[in-house]
């Protein structure tokens, strides 16, 4: 498989703050690349390195095979970067934002503002083309950062936090746009704080904390490794939790916990569990309104991995 | 949104041309017109090189007029119009810098950067741009000038002026770009270019001639570069002597940009 972004062992100190401490980063062409990290884990970072903007005091990195630091200006002509701060010029209009670019990248002008025209029409922002962008929502300026970013139908995309500060249905548009993205066959470098837009975005996911990776896997492989899956069981009658309880202890040896809406929740080993459970409810005689075998949730595994020091983490960079 | 984007299906738009390698004229050009579209949405921008240059005008030909030039206003006006003129270039240089500096701070130079754009194309679009207010300034400050009395040898000299003033602008808007390259906040720019410009600009032969002042500042005058713009645009536009100030004159632009030019772009590259 062609690797359309490979990094490896990138550092990066700003006086004092050592913002990369050796990261590896990989992404397979056409795939999503989900980069995790609470704020100031190193993300913007990485991707500044990776779009030439920021020269890493050591490490490599290609994209599409073309070194980073050796050959810049092929890299840029290979990429699209959507800053973490929309990067729009808030004193032109969408037309004319998506003009200049399309214009340096040498498209002629009639091209440029066909260009343009497809790109807003796609972004949903043909109605505000002609306003400044000044007078833009947080979601369109995003969504025409993003689209300043696809003008040259770059085949590498770096997309920094793109919802961070959204509220949740406009997330889910921007979320319905990388894809749409992808689709195109883009492979696409995303940054994310929410474990949920990773995991609803990515193919892979490298969780960075304090610039280093301490995981790389994909979704389910993360979840999978930070701590096997978790039964839950609610009874309908909440007086009947102390049965359920002692059953779940019986059957996996270890207390169940109990949550604020009556679910009790165990960590089990082995899935063949279930049906057992079932009949020992029914011999019990305890009807219940849930029962259910999940992964953990992204949120519960990213708390695992950076809830302690990095050293004590089962997992290394992969 | 969301439903008209799933609805539609609408695949990515495909490629019609591959983007061709353009000159780095070209991508200035384009970046000077993102500047001049800038400037013209917002026409406060401006004001220093038009209100602000005509009040100084009226101010020190009526104020100082009488007392300075022998009691004459008009002669006064005629002394101090291409003074003030070299001045108000080096004072407008200043947003030039500021302006380069918000855009680094509001990360619009972040998508150039990532751009197969020449480096320097956006510094060098800028100040192109910029040309554009000097040649406004020109005009609004003979133009009121002349109303005011302002009585050029010949329009040749003033075309002369104009083609000069408009090269040394040029340059010296470097040290604006490379100090809004360096700082952190626009208005560090103006703070550290008032810092540069006013001891050049005054201690100048823009209000008074050099004759008149002690010897150690006459040894400052002489050498400062706005003195010697000033001397040749006087003599181009009052048809008097223009000695070797323009020889002056180019020596310091060539100075100037040789020095600031550099220095700007690596600061530009540099900045992370
Ligand atoms: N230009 C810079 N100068 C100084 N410190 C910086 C700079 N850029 C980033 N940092 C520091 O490096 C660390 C990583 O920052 P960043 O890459 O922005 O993290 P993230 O994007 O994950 O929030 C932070 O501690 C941040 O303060
Ligand atoms: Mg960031």
């Amino acid at each position: 498989m062609t690797m359309a972004i490979e990094a490896e062992g990138l550092t990066k100190r700003f006086g004092t703050t050592q913002a990369l401490a050796g990261v590896d980063l990989h992404a397979r062409e056409g795939t999503v690349l989900g980069v995790l990290g609470p704020n100031g884990a190193g993300k913007t970072t990485a991707v500044r390195v990776l779009a030439t903007l920021v020269q890493p005091d050591s490490g490599s990195a290609r994209i599409a095979g073309r070194d980073v630091l050796a050959d810049p200006a092929a890299v840029r002509s290979l990429i699209g970067l959507t800053g973490q701060y929309a990067s729009v010029d808030e004193d032109l209009t969408g037309t004319q934002n998506l003009l200049l670019i399309g214009q340096l990248l040498g498209l002629r002008t009639r091209e440029a503002r066909a260009r343009a025209v497809e790109l807003l029409e796609w972004f949903d922002l043909t109605e505000a083309a002609a306003r400044t962008a000044k007078t833009y929502s947080g979601g369109m300026r995003r969504r025409l950062d993003l689209a300043a970013s696809l003008v040259g139908r770059p085949s590498v995309i770096f997309l920094d936090e793109p919802t961070t500060g959204l509220d949740p249905a406009k997330r889910e548009e921007m979320w319905d746009v990388v894809r749409r993205v992808v689709a195109d066959g883009a492979t696409v470098l995303l940054t994310t704080q929410y474990l949920e837009e990773a995991d609803a975005l990515a193919d892979d996911i490298t969780v960075i904390d304090r610039g280093r990776v301490i995981a790389h896997d994909t979704p389910d492989g993360l979840k999978h490794h930070v701590g096997g899956q978790r039964l839950r069981v609610r009874p309908v009658d909440p007086a009947r939790a102390g049965d359920v309880a002692r059953l779940l202890t019986e059957l996996t040896g270890g207390a169940p916990a109990v949550s604020d809406r009556g679910d009790l929740t165990c960590r089990v080993a082995d899935d063949a569990l279930l049906p057992e459970l079932t009949t020992r409810l029914q011999r019990a005689g305890v009807p219940v309104s849930e029962l259910s075998l999940h992964l953990p949730s992204l949120d519960e595994v990213f708390l695992t991995l950076t809830g302690r020091p990095t050293d004590e983490i089962p997992l290394e960079a992969a | 949104m969301t439903t008209t984007l799933t609805e539609r299906a609408m695949p990515l738009p495909a490629a019609t041309t591959t983007p061709t390698t353009s000159s780095f004229w070209r991508q200035a050009v384009v970046l000077a017109r993102r500047s001049l579209i800038k400037t013209w949405r917002t026409p406060e921008a401006l004001i220093d090189v038009t209100l602000q240059p005509i009040i100084f005008l009226a101010l020190f030909t009526y104020v100082f007029g009488g007392a300075i030039a022998g009691g004459s206003q008009e002669d006064y006006l005629q002394f101090l119009l291409p003074g003030l003129l070299g001045q108000t270039i080096a004072m407008a240089s200043v947003s030039l810098g500021q302006n380069l500096n918000a855009d680094i701070e509001k990360g619009v130079f972040d998508r150039f950067r990532s751009l197969p754009i020449a480096r320097s194309a956006p510094l060098v679009g800028a100040v192109m741009a910029d040309l554009v207010r000097y040649l406004i300034l020109f005009t609004v400050m003979v133009g009121v000038g002349m109303l005011m009395g302002f009585d050029p040898a010949s329009w040749t000299g003033v075309l002369g002026a104009l083609v000069l003033a408009m090269g040394f602008a040029l340059c010296f808007g470097w040290i604006s770009v490379y100090i809004g390259m360096i700082v952190r906040t626009p208005g560090a720019v103006q703070g550290i270019m008032f810092l540069l410009i006013f001891p050049l600009a005054f201690g100048s032969n823009v209000f008074v001639s050099t004759e008149t002042m002690p010897g150690w500042l006459q040894a400052f005058v002489t050498v400062n570069p706005i003195s010697h713009l000033v001397s040749a645009v006087r003599g181009m536009m009052l048809g008097g002597p223009v000695g070797n100030n323009v020889v002056w004159t180019l020596a310091w632009m060539a100075g100037l940009l040789a020095v600031f030019l550099p220095l700007a772009v690596r600061a530009y590259r540099k900045r992370a």
